[in-house]
């Protein structure tokens, strides 16, 4: 049974300095103009009534990280040769995120199927998102850029999350999803919230109720292969673009990433950083060859992977989950929706009249 | 405990051969013994080989599972990494990360003719199987190696051809673009003297790698010897960095490279969306 526990609005922070005593917490605050998720501190305000600008993707997957430590040393019997020294470096501690939104929190369990398959564990992933608690809070106001309904969720889900927040006019409501997420809900702040999870339940029927009409997607993964070779349409739809690759970078579910290293005098690192499938180095080969040489068969791999080859080979699930970050943030005005739905919609030019 | 998929073993070069002006093969040897021991991996299987503060590439290993007192890669100078790893000589260190990938459809060409057709460093695939199919070579039928260079000083692996082509179970036929003096073998396009030595399409598997436009010709020539798309297996080149399906850089639509190849058959190619 799932832990339901009521917090009083001003009690948020001091819960939150509570959890940073054992744990890193990161809320959203601003930072200028952004609004981030950063390291929690009782001096800066909390800002919870919209999504931040960029998700709190780098809680479990940093921009950049480090792989392997490797050192280099004169071989003692033989100084003309070099040793080298190579080991692993694993992530180590807990954190909580606060305030990660439902398309947010849900953007890791894209990452799951890929990170953690039962082909390959990566490691690093793995110790940080098993020790990465998030604290999710249901979406009172929703965007018009907002379509998480499109892709199988709702403002009030709680998948990948460990504690789901919902937003009422005193507090929220907390509910445990995960054990891990039981074990933060027992503070002395915190009351029983029992006898107002119908008034929860209420409200989100009220938020699912307020967000823009559901489209039937389950086309898209066929009809995108259909226009795979019409280059004409990705030319229209990726006409503006400019690669600058924010779409990727502002994702919670765009996980690529590039290995590279860095030396300094005998000591150096191989990291891992995320990368952009949008920039026209993601795909150059030695020999020059580019497999995808312009902005449209790059756009194309983007919306292809994550509405139809993900799906394809992850039992139906989008890839995207609808945060509309993306389209927020270009600065070209690119809408992953039209372009999914123009190719639903595409009728070969031969069955014209 | 879990294996870490990015930690390369390390190895130490035990031999440097200089195969061409741009191409160089390493003899390596894991320095951890228990896992040099019990390495295993199949033909046309990969690894991501590392000089520790450059980076790494991917290099197909070119000796076969038969002969495993080192493993082999050649590396043709394209990039930093490349470059890097020509500077290295005997006794100098570097990382392994291997093997990856699948690997020739070996199995089901036990009975079967064999058509090898390589061209260049394409070569390299190819030789891993070709000495697996002689270290067995009971299993397998008539073999035929047709190999490519521009010219004699771009042939890779000079000093075995004399070999391939003293066996008397071994058809080995060499060629080079161009007029060439002392030459002594065939001169000429390699899908011009494919369609020369004409291999009877029968009961065979031809295999060819190398560079695209050679594989864009040697299929149509295969195609009019009567060579169906089952029966042609060839190796697809992508950048990679994982090797193991996570880093999202190697995919043609559903299939990564890294994981669903590099080995593929004709047939399959034609499955995959046009983004070679
Ligand atoms: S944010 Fe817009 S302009 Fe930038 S790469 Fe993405 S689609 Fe192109
Ligand atoms: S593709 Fe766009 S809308 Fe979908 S999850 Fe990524 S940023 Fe959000
Ligand atoms: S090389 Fe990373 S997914 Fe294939």
């Amino acid at each position: 049974m799932a832990k339901v526990q009521f917090i009083k609005s001003a009690d948020v922070k001091p819960w939150l300095a509570e959890l940073a005593k054992e744990h890193r917490v990161f809320a959203p605050s601003y930072d200028g103009e952004a609004l981030l998720f950063r390291p929690f501190d009782l001096e800066q305000e909390i800002i919870l009534d919209r999504a931040a600008t960029m998700p709190p993707k780098k809680t479990v997957f940093p921009q950049s990280e480090k792989l392997v430590d490797f050192t280099y040393s004169k071989d003692p019997e033989n100084l003309s040769r070099v040793k080298i020294d190579a080991r692993e470096t694993l992530p180590e501690g807990s954190t909580v995120v606060f305030g990660s939104r439902p398309c947010d929190a849900r953007g890791f369990t894209m990452f799951d199927r890929v990170y953690l398959s039962d082909k390959n564990t990566d490691i690093y992933y793995q110790a940080r998102r098993k020790n990465t608690l998030f604290i999710t809070l249901a979406c009172r106001t929703i965007e018009n850029t907002c379509f998480c309904n499109w892709v199988d969720s709702d403002p009030c889900d709680p998948t990948g999350s460990d504690v789901l927040a919902i937003p009422m006019n005193d507090g929220y409501l907390l509910e445990s999803v995960s054990e891990q997420g039981e074990k933060l809900l027992n503070s002395k702040l915190l009351a029983d919230g029992s006898s107002r999870k119908v008034e929860a339940d209420k409200i989100c029927q009220e938020i699912a109720g307020s967000i823009n009409n559901t489209k039937d997607l389950s086309q898209a993964p066929a009809k995108l292969l259909a226009v795979f070779d019409n280059m004409q349409f990705w030319e229209e739809v990726s006409a503006k673009c400019l690669s600058c690759g924010a779409c990727t970078y502002l994702c919670p579910s765009c996980y690529c990433f590039n290995i590279t290293d860095e030396t300094n005098g005998m000591k150096g690192k191989r990291l891992r950083s995320w990368d952009n499938c949008m920039s026209a180095q993601f795909t150059m080969e030695a020999s020059g060859h580019n497999p995808r040489p312009t902005k449209a068969h790059r756009l194309k791999n983007r919306v292809g992977h994550k509405f139809s080859y993900y799906p394809t080979i992850h039992g139906g699930v989008i890839s995207c989950c609808g945060c509309g970050r993306c389209i927020k943030s270009c600065p070209a005005g690119i809408d992953i929706r039209e372009i999914v739905l123009k190719a639903i919609d595409f009728e070969p030019a031969a069955v014209e009249e | 405990m879990t294996k870490n998929i990015y930690l390369p073993e390390m190895a130490t070069i035990q031999e440097v051969i200089r195969e061409t002006h741009n191409i160089m093969t390493f003899r390596v040897t894991l320095n951890n013994p228990e896992a040099m021991k019990n390495f295993s991996f199949k033909p046309g299987q990969v690894g991501q080989v590392s000089s520790f503060g450059t980076g790494e590439a991917t290099f197909v290993i070119n000796s076969p599972p038969t002969r495993m007192d080192y493993l082999q890669f050649s590396v043709m100078r394209t990039g930093e990494v490349t470059s890097k790893l020509h500077s290295l000589k005997a006794g100098d260190q570097i990382g392994v990360r291997a093997p990856l990938g699948n690997s020739f459809p070996y199995e089901d060409m036990k009975g079967k003719d064999i058509v090898f057709v390589g061209g260049g460093i394409g070569m390299a695939p190819l030789r891993t199987l070709l000495l697996f199919m002689l270290d067995n070579r009971a299993d397998y039928g008539k073999i035929t190696l047709l190999y490519g260079a521009r010219s004699p000083v771009d042939m890779a692996y000079s000093y075995e051809l004399q070999d391939w082509l003293d066996r008397d179970d071994l058809d080995t036929y060499l060629t080079i673009d161009a007029p060439y003096e002392g030459w002594q073998h065939k001169v000429g396009l390699i899908p011009n003297v494919l369609l020369d030595i004409a291999p009877s399409p029968g009961n065979s598997v031809a295999i060819t790698c190398g560079p695209p436009i050679m594989i864009k010709f040697t299929l149509q020539a295969l195609e009019k010897l009567g060579f169906k798309d089952e029966q042609i297996v060839t190796t697809l080149e992508k950048r990679m960095k994982c090797g193991v399906g996570i880093c999202g850089r190697c995919n043609i639509g559903t299939s990564y490279v890294c994981m669903d190849g590099p080995v593929f058959t004709r047939a399959q190619l034609r499955q995959l969306p046009n983004e070679l």
